[in-house]
């Protein structure tokens, strides 16, 4: 069955998610769809597989258009897709669950149930216990029985997101071979929407780079991986020539650090950040950086190794310690972890004072927050709400409310979405504060700006920070292999 | 902004005026006129002076509870359990006044004490539960709540029956000392109203003047950001629940020690449940609170003179109550309408 995509568009108020996506896909191939949070992967997956509808654009199979009414209708249809955390229900068995997704009679057919599920499992050498509950299956075998009902159900189609995170080595190896098998054997379509450059180069016979929610190429594989990323974040100018500046005494030094997760653990990291430094970690969404820098702010917690902070072990300290141990913290998602989108700019100002008396002295706090509108340059009044701010001026009044002379601040994605002028704007400011001595660590996914702010580097691929690079002494390809698991 | 300033402020006239078209509707269906019976309603609220009295005495615990409310739910918490905390204060207050003999004063104040110490406690289990246990503070209030009112049964029935027999009603009255001061022949405590007048002010001041109310109001809007500027949230949580929780004890207190005089069965009355509905009505605007509480225990008060009058039933004034939260969760926040429809995803 061949698949075409014809001008695909969704917008979410101004955010346009797709805009104008061509896409042919055929049956017997494996495609890997790739490109950076944000890029509109998800958007056009759900699209493609009746989670919802396009604003503007077709879907035609053989050349007949189609519509979904739900996924329930586009699997009928033949689409099917596998969730990044399978839609099941831990407390029921493996079999209820499976026919949850299939069985329309009244009666369940357990019989049924078992003859398929057992002719699956034989089929792809999967390894299902059949008699036991879904709690006590691992994510891989979730995603096997996930798998199964989909095919029974009739998929020609078959969709996975990030499916490889999170499940073991072998089970790994099982996916690949049974997509292997159903594109080569049975014709079946498979798209791996993914993160994981190494994935595609392995498995996916084309690979297609969205960004800002445009196709912007198509590639064969294999190919090389440099192409792939300069795809996907665009050309990176090399760096261009900037004075040295003299360092200071080591502010935070990372031993052998681990941190653990449910889907992912940060290893062995070793690192050492001096006053008035600015270290930057590139690497793919997810992949650990943020991990890393939540470590150092006390919001995740190292079960092995060691975080000295100016010499002083703080591995075990809660957030709010470490604030008071000026060390600042300014997440990526604005609205959600920073600023109270129904608060005032001068209730932010007041809550993110170290200091407080019980009543709130509103004069006293209206010329602070004036004042502080002045200095960072923020588009709004004293009693304009947080939400009613554009993304730069809530940017601006994060950095408003950092404290003073921090020891380290950590950045996610500190200009992401931000126009020319707000990022450099940004950027003064993080390099007056490194005139203070405080050290900077920040992550992006804007490979431009790990180049002209770093003065080190390193790149996170699956929980692994690789060696670490002078920004000086790298170049894009290096760090292009680095991203891709490629040391 | 003008007219939204203007909106927010009438806006709670909506669903009334919804609720009364819908009863009035029902009032025809059973074969009634319905001028007739709000009439019948109005009278029964104010016809006279024990009357109006009456619909005083009602609406202290309720203010105090709505007062209460506005204080979890400023901090983003739905305390169903309030309901538990105005039973555990009459409870405790009922304790005090069957076991201690003290001048009347001495054990007025004693009796409240003890009372808004008991809501308090009740509501920080739920906090905790919250807090520590994971546990939504509307499944545990609820539980709470049914312990509160066995527990009620159990005393009334078992230990503090009167000297004649457990009937399963009440305890026998308390000790004269041990009831609040009545104004004249009434059921209405002018000491009941100054407190909830105090508390309502404390209220007010502490979420608009304090910086703990803004942290509550941080919380409530947004955990994760407020945590990350650095509150407490745990702490602040719990303050919250045992701030709403003593002034539902104090509610409660005043149930048991003016209202009736002694520990009855259904203490509360529902009066919880009642004020939870009023700050909903109300769009959790704090000035609007003390008029809703009013309207509705007039509505309730009112309710029984209908019944005399038309045969129909009182709780006509229920119905009319309810329906009117129900068109306020249906209409509620007018915001909210606007942006009804281009709701969608990120990508």
């Amino acid at each position: 069955m061949q698949i075409e995509l014809r001008d695909i568009r969704k917008y979410f108020g101004p955010v346009k998610a797709n805009d104008g996506i061509n896409l042919t896909f055929e049956g017997g191939h494996i495609y890997g769809l790739l490109g950076e949070n944000g890029a509109g992967k998800s958007t056009l997956m759900k699209i493609l597989s009746g989670f919802q509808p396009p604003d503007v654009g077709e879907i035609l199979f053989d050349g007949q258009p189609q519509r979904f009414a739900s996924p329930a209708d586009a699997l009928e249809k033949g689409i099917g897709m596998l969730y990044q955390d399978p839609l099941d229900v831990p407390a029921f068995s493996v079999k209820d669950n499976y026919l949850l997704g299939r069985d329309r009679r009244i009666v369940l057919d357990y019989n049924l149930a078992s003859r398929e599920l057992q002719e699956m499992t034989s089929r792809f050498d999967f390894q299902l216990d059949l008699g036991t509950t879904i709690d006590n299956l691992s994510l891989g075998e979730r995603q096997q029985l996930e798998l199964a009902r989909l095919l029974v159900g009739g998929a020609q189609v078959l969709i996975l997101d990030e499916p490889t995170t999170g499940i073991s080595a072998e089970q790994k190896e099982v996916l690949f071979g049974s997509m292997r098998k159903l594109a080569r054997e049975e014709g079946k379509t498979l798209i791996l929407v993914s993160h994981k450059l190494e994935e595609v180069q392995e498995l996916c016979d084309h690979a297609m780079v969205l960004q800002r929610g445009k196709l912007v190429g198509k590639l064969d594989i294999p190919c090389r991986t440099e192409d792939l990323v300069e795809m996907m974040f665009g050309q990176v100018p090399e760096r261009s020539e900037r004075s040295d500046y003299e360092f200071g005494e080591p502010v935070l030094e990372l031993v052998d650090l681990q941190v653990p997760t449910y889907r992912l653990t940060v290893k062995d990291v070793n690192l050492s950040v001096k006053a008035g430094e600015v270290f930057g970690l590139a690497g793919l969404e997810g992949s650990g950086q943020r991990l890393l820098l939540q470590a150092c702010t006390g919001l995740q917690h190292p079960d092995r190794g060691k975080i000295l902070l100016e010499g002083k072990d703080v591995g075990g300290w809660p957030y709010h310690r470490m604030q008071d141990a000026r060390v600042g913290y300014v997440a990526a998602g604005r609205l959600e972890e920073g600023l109270v989108a129904g608060l005032t700019l001068e209730e932010h100002v007041e809550l993110a004072k170290p200091k407080h008396s019980f009543f709130i002295n509103r004069k006293e706090l209206a010329t602070k927050t004036e004042s502080q509108i002045e200095q960072f340059q923020i588009v709004g009044r004293p009693d304009s709400n947080a939400d009613e701010l554009s993304g730069g001026n809530q940017q601006r009044l994060l950095f408003a409310l950092l404290r003073e002379n921090l020891k380290l601040i950590l950045l996610e994605h500190p200009t992401r979405g931000l126009d020319v002028r707000s990022s450099n704007w940004i950027w003064e400011q993080l390099y007056l504060r490194r005139e203070e001595g405080t050290a900077i660590i920040f992550m992006s996914s804007d490979l431009d700006e790990i180049f002209e702010r770093s003065d080190r580097i390193a790149v996170f691929s699956g929980g692994v920070m690789s060696r670490i690079l002078e920004t000086k002494e790298t170049s894009v390809d290096e760090i292009g292999h680095l991203i891709g698991g490629q040391a | 902004m003008n007219t939204s300033r203007w909106l927010r402020w009438v806006w709670p006239a909506v669903p009334i005026a919804g609720a009364l078209v819908v009863t009035s509707l029902l009032l025809v269906l059973f074969g009634a006129a319905p001028l007739e019976a709000f009439q019948a309603m109005y009278d029964g609220a104010f016809g006279d002076q024990s009357k109006t009295l009456s619909v005083l005495a009602f609406w202290v615990p309720l203010l105090l509870a709505s007062t209460g409310l506005l204080v979890t739910f400023r901090a983003g918490l739905w305390n169903i359990g309030i309901e538990g905390q105005i039973v555990m204060g009459a409870v405790a207050a009922s304790w005090i006044a069957l076991s201690v003999e003290a001048p009347s004063a001495i054990l007025i104040a004693l009796e409240i004490v003890v009372a808004m110490l008991a809501g308090a406690l009740w509501a920080a289990l739920s906090a905790v539960l919250k807090t520590r246990g994971n546990v939504h503070e509307i499944f545990s209030g609820l539980a709470l709540n049914g312990i509160a009112i066995i527990l009620t049964n159990y005393l009334i029935s078992g230990p503090w029956q009167p000297p004649e027999g457990g009937s399963f009603r009440g305890t026998q009255p308390f000790q004269p000392g041990a009831i609040l001061p009545l104004f004249e022949n009434s059921r209405f405590s002018p000491l009941s109203l100054l407190l909830a007048v105090i508390a309502f002010i404390l209220v007010v001041v502490a979420l608009r003047g304090t910086f703990w109310g803004l942290k509550l109001k941080a919380i409530g809007q947004n955990l994760r950001s407020a945590f990350l500027l650095g509150v407490s949230s745990e702490r602040e949580m719990i303050l919250a629940m045992m701030f709403c929780g003593a002034l539902a004890g104090l509610g409660g207190a005043v149930r048991t020690l003016s209202w009736f005089d002694s520990l009855r069965q259904s203490i509360s009355g529902g009066i919880g449940f009642m004020a939870l509905m009023v700050v909903m009505l109300a769009n959790y605007n704090a000035f609007l609170v003390p008029f809703i509480a009013f309207f509705f225990s007039m509505v309730l008060r009112g309710s029984l003179t209908l019944q005399l009058r038309t045969q129909l039933h009182s709780s006509l004034g229920g119905i009319l109550t309810e329906l009117m939260v129900l068109f306020v969760l249906l209409f509620g926040d007018w915001k909210k309408l606007a942006l009804f429809r281009n709701k969608g995803d990120d990508g």
